[in-house]
């Protein structure tokens, strides 16, 4: 390991030290840093980020959701199962070895072998090679995420990563647990950075491709410092003393002060992830009666919690789709009115209200806790009495999967970034075989939901699948299949003159490559 | 004292087992680590296929069994989220929290006891007073509250010191160390300030009252008597014996700095081993805290017996070898 990094560091002092010279150094702080370095043996939102610094993807998302070519310059389908990619060419990997269609589609099979990836790219066959920057891109059925899954090929120097290690295991092996070639060597990518050091937890260091192979990349950032700091206040306080640059997420309660202070600035973006509650069924009658529901999201002041817990941090929800989104429906707006609501119990015969149980996390999402007491305080006004208890997230997820409560927080991002993706897991009848319905604890089951969305999936006329998603979503609103609060928007600090708003994006994912310095 | 030592080893190697064996038998209450180890959407049986392959569906007796055996080979196991040998890991980390600890106990020993002895010999000088009105806030302080005011002042409004982290390291025979460096003394300063700040208080109070009793004995009025010079009576006669109770307070204390690292680690970024720690239990690194607690409990008897050994070097009668 130290001799990969003495190596490393020797070869960026020889390839970048002349290129980088003139250009600045950004000091990254984030609440955590990537957890390996193996991009394809964990699926995570580190992970991922740490990919588009050190790798390209073959197609990424611009700011409006659309498709923008990375390192496949042009795209067509040439049959329902087969997309043909053409490549960039003269592309060279960090190592120096050359990309071609081969390492596409060694890539592709090795995400088909790992554990996090494998679900994604279940539809995906071996890719086939059309000639050394042609790639066929197949599926084993017709398939209306092919370009989105585009975005998580992040081709690997096959090259480097074929052959046996000093310890004679395969370079190529993903192991979740212990020792892998690919989990400790720093890695040989296309991206704008080379990874020059690492130490876990501690510090990592990236220095500028200068033989990036994108000229138009506006970026002038010549080497990332990045450290992790988990505490929040820590985080903030090392922007405003200026010993960072750079910061990530930004908690709601600093806001005002970043904002007033001339030294920094501060950005937010609308985010992707909702924070809903699932009411259910199997363990509390009453929220099998849609009127109770939609009673329960009635009195629910969703719009009020995104002002005054959130400050205005969160874009408050009436659907799952976030804007941008296929099934994204203008019309449906949150909602809240007290009166109907109460009229609503009275109607359903729960004039009296009833007790019901409730789980949250306390160290997941944005404020979930206080998001959850407020949750609570505001049900009582219709007489339903909520006995809470919050949980640190090291323990909840297995409480949620055993249902263990009437009312569960869930918080859930499509990483898809497709509609489709939100109602697999979430409003799907629950399946322990297929899967579907895997976070779905209210147990909400309409059969017309699973039709639909599983027709989604392979249908590949774009208007008629964007209808259905639409369906859909007003489907689960009218019949207010859980309780919706609001998309956690994402929060950026940074120092005076750096340009962060060109690069952020949907996903939490700033495209640090283009980022620029002025 | 031979006898001494090899009751302490036994004794260090009991502590081993009752909590390793309490790790093992509490980890399913701390969560499950395959899903820290894996996307949301991976699916139960891949999830179950993981557990199985790591062990942890074996009966918790078995797991333990394993875990004892790999240990008399040294092998601690092998920490789920760093994907390396456990007692690599804390290894790596401890200089971080010893060199923390250090600085916090050179801040409080220094301080203590001319602190300490002036306000015991002067209690009604405004000096005195003020250190007393002080401490009692000091004490009721939460070292979480210390350190993030600390870290506002002297780092956001002033600009002089370092808000995070450990600054530059050189590593010196496999210990990485900030002590040698300017900009490591820098870092270390507020982290070592925070965590002193708990015990200085507790320290100086403790001489002082120790010290007012023992100038109210026989034996210094005697010496008074004699005529002995003022420094002769107050340091040699008098403080030397009031530093028995400190030591063993010490002894005690220690164990609690140690814990208190946790917090200031955290709110400082200081990669020591509290922060470690904290980062396991939210990851579900069983594997890791499991180690981890052998290894502390292990270091709690090594600086117990050290007390134990001071005490008979200061005070004669409570020697312990050959005692029964």
């Amino acid at each position: 390991m130290k001799r990969v990094i003495m190596v490393c560091l020797a070869l960026s002092l020889v390839l970048g030290g002349t290129a980088t010279a003139e250009m600045k150094t950004l000091r990254l702080a984030l609440a955590s840093d990537p957890e390996t370095l193996d991009i394809q043996q964990q699926l995570s939102g580190n992970m991922l980020e740490f990919s588009h610094w050190v790798f390209d993807p073959l197609v990424r998302y611009a700011q409006d959701m659309s498709f923008e070519p990375r390192l496949a310059e042009k795209w067509e389908q040439i049959d329902p199962l087969t997309i043909r990619f053409h490549l960039v060419k003269g592309v060279k990997f960090h190592s120096g070895n050359p990309f071609t269609a081969k390492d596409v589609v060694f890539t592709v099979n090795r995400m088909k072998q790992s554990v996090d990836f494998k679900g994604l790219f279940e539809a995906f066959e071996t890719p086939v090679i059309v000639d050394d920057y042609t790639v066929d891109i197949k599926t084993n059925k017709p398939y209306s995420l092919v370009l989105n899954m585009a975005t998580y090929i992040f081709p690997l120097d096959s090259v480097f990563y074929t052959g046996t290690d000093e310890k004679g295991q395969p370079k190529d092996a993903v192991v979740k647990a212990g020792y892998s070639f690919a989990n400790e060597t720093l890695p040989s990518g296309t991206g704008p950075y080379r990874c020059t050091f690492r130490e876990q937890g501690v510090r990592m260091e990236l220095e500028r491709n200068p033989d990036y192979w994108d000229k138009n990349s506006p970026g002038n950032i010549g080497k990332v410092i990045l450290t992790p700091i988990k505490e929040e206040a820590t985080r903030v306080a090392a922007l405003l003393s200026g010993d960072v640059d750079f910061i990530y997420p930004v908690p709601p309660q600093d806001f005002d002060r970043i904002d007033k202070d001339p030294k920094v600035n501060l950005f937010t973006y609308t985010g992707g992830r909702i924070i809903t509650v699932q009411m259910n069924q199997n363990r509390l009658e009453a929220f099998k009666d849609p009127r109770v529901r939609q009673a329960i999201n009635l009195a629910t002041n969703n719009v009020g919690i995104a002002e005054k817990i959130m400050r205005g941090t969160a874009t408050p929800a009436g659907q799952l789709s976030p804007k941008g989104y296929a099934g994204h429906d203008p019309a449906l707006v949150p909602q809240y009115d007290l009166a109907k609501a109460q009229a609503l119990m009275k109607e359903a015969g729960y004039e009296n209200g009833f007790e019901a149980s409730m789980i949250a996390t306390n160290n997941r999402y944005v404020n979930d806790e206080k998001i959850a007491e407020a949750f609570a305080a505001m049900m009582a006004k219709i007489n339903i009495k909520v006995n809470l208890k919050t949980i640190p997230k090291a323990q909840y997820w297995d409480e949620f999967d055993k249902q263990v409560a009437d009312f569960q927080l869930v918080g859930w991002h499509s990483d898809t970034e497709d509609s489709g993706n939100f109602y697999e897991f979430l409003a799907m009848c629950p399946n322990k075989e297929t899967g579907y319905g895997q976070y779905n604890s209210g147990n909400y089951c309409n059969p017309e939901v699973d039709r639909l969305t599983l027709a989604c999936q392979t249908e590949t006329d774009l208007t008629k699948r964007t209808a259905m998603l639409k369906q859909i979503e007003k489907i689960l609103y009218d019949e207010a299949f859980c309780v919706y609060f609001h998309w956690q928007n994402h929060s950026y600090g940074a120092a005076k003159g750096l340009d962060v708003l060109p690069i952020v994006n949907v996903m939490n994912f700033p495209y640090i490559g283009d980022l620029v310095w002025n | 004292m031979f006898a001494f030592i090899v009751r302490r080893v036994f004794q260090a190697i009991l502590v081993m087992v009752v909590i390793a064996f309490i790790g093992f038998s509490v980890q399913h209450s701390i969560g499950d680590p395959v899903r820290d180890m894996v996307g949301e959407r991976v699916s139960l049986a891949e999830r179950e296929a993981l557990r199985e392959q790591l062990g942890l569906n074996d009966p918790v007796l078995a797991q333990f069994g394993r875990f004892c055996w790999k240990a008399l080979h040294g092998d601690l196991g092998t920490s789920y989220f760093h994907k390396r040998p456990a007692l690599d890991v804390i290894v790596s980390k401890a200089p971080a929290t010893l060199e923390l600890v250090f600085g916090a106990t050179v801040i409080i020993l220094s301080f203590c006891f001319p602190v300490g002895i002036y306000t015991a010999i002067q209690p009604r000088a405004w000096f005195s007073r003020f250190v007393m009105a002080v401490s009692t806030i000091g004490v009721a302080v939460p070292v979480f509250l210390t350190a993030i005011v600390l870290i506002y002042v002297f780092g956001v409004e002033l600009q002089w010191l370092p808000t995070y982290g450990r600054g530059v390291t050189v590593n010196v025979g496999g210990w990485d160390t900030g002590l040698l460096t300017a900009d490591g003394l820098l870092h270390l300063i507020l982290p070592s300030v925070s965590l002193a700040s708990i015990m200085l208080p507790l320290y100086i109070r403790l001489i002082r009252s120790e010290m007012m009793e023992v100038l109210e004995t026989e034996y210094i009025k005697f010496a008074w008597a004699k005529g002995l010079s003022r420094w002769r009576v107050w340091l040699l006669h008098a403080f030397k014996n009031t530093l028995l109770p400190v030591i063993t307070v010490f002894g005690v204390e220690i164990g609690i700095l140690f814990a208190f690292t946790l917090l200031t680690e955290t709110v400082f970024q200081w990669q020591g081993m509290g922060f470690m720690f904290l980062e396991a239990v939210e990851r579900s690194d069983t594997a890791l805290l499991v180690a981890y607690l052998v290894v502390v409990g292990v270091m709690f008897v090594v600086i117990n017996t050290i007390v134990d050994i001071c005490y008979g070097l200061i005070n004669p009668m409570v020697r312990i070898a050959g005692n029964p």
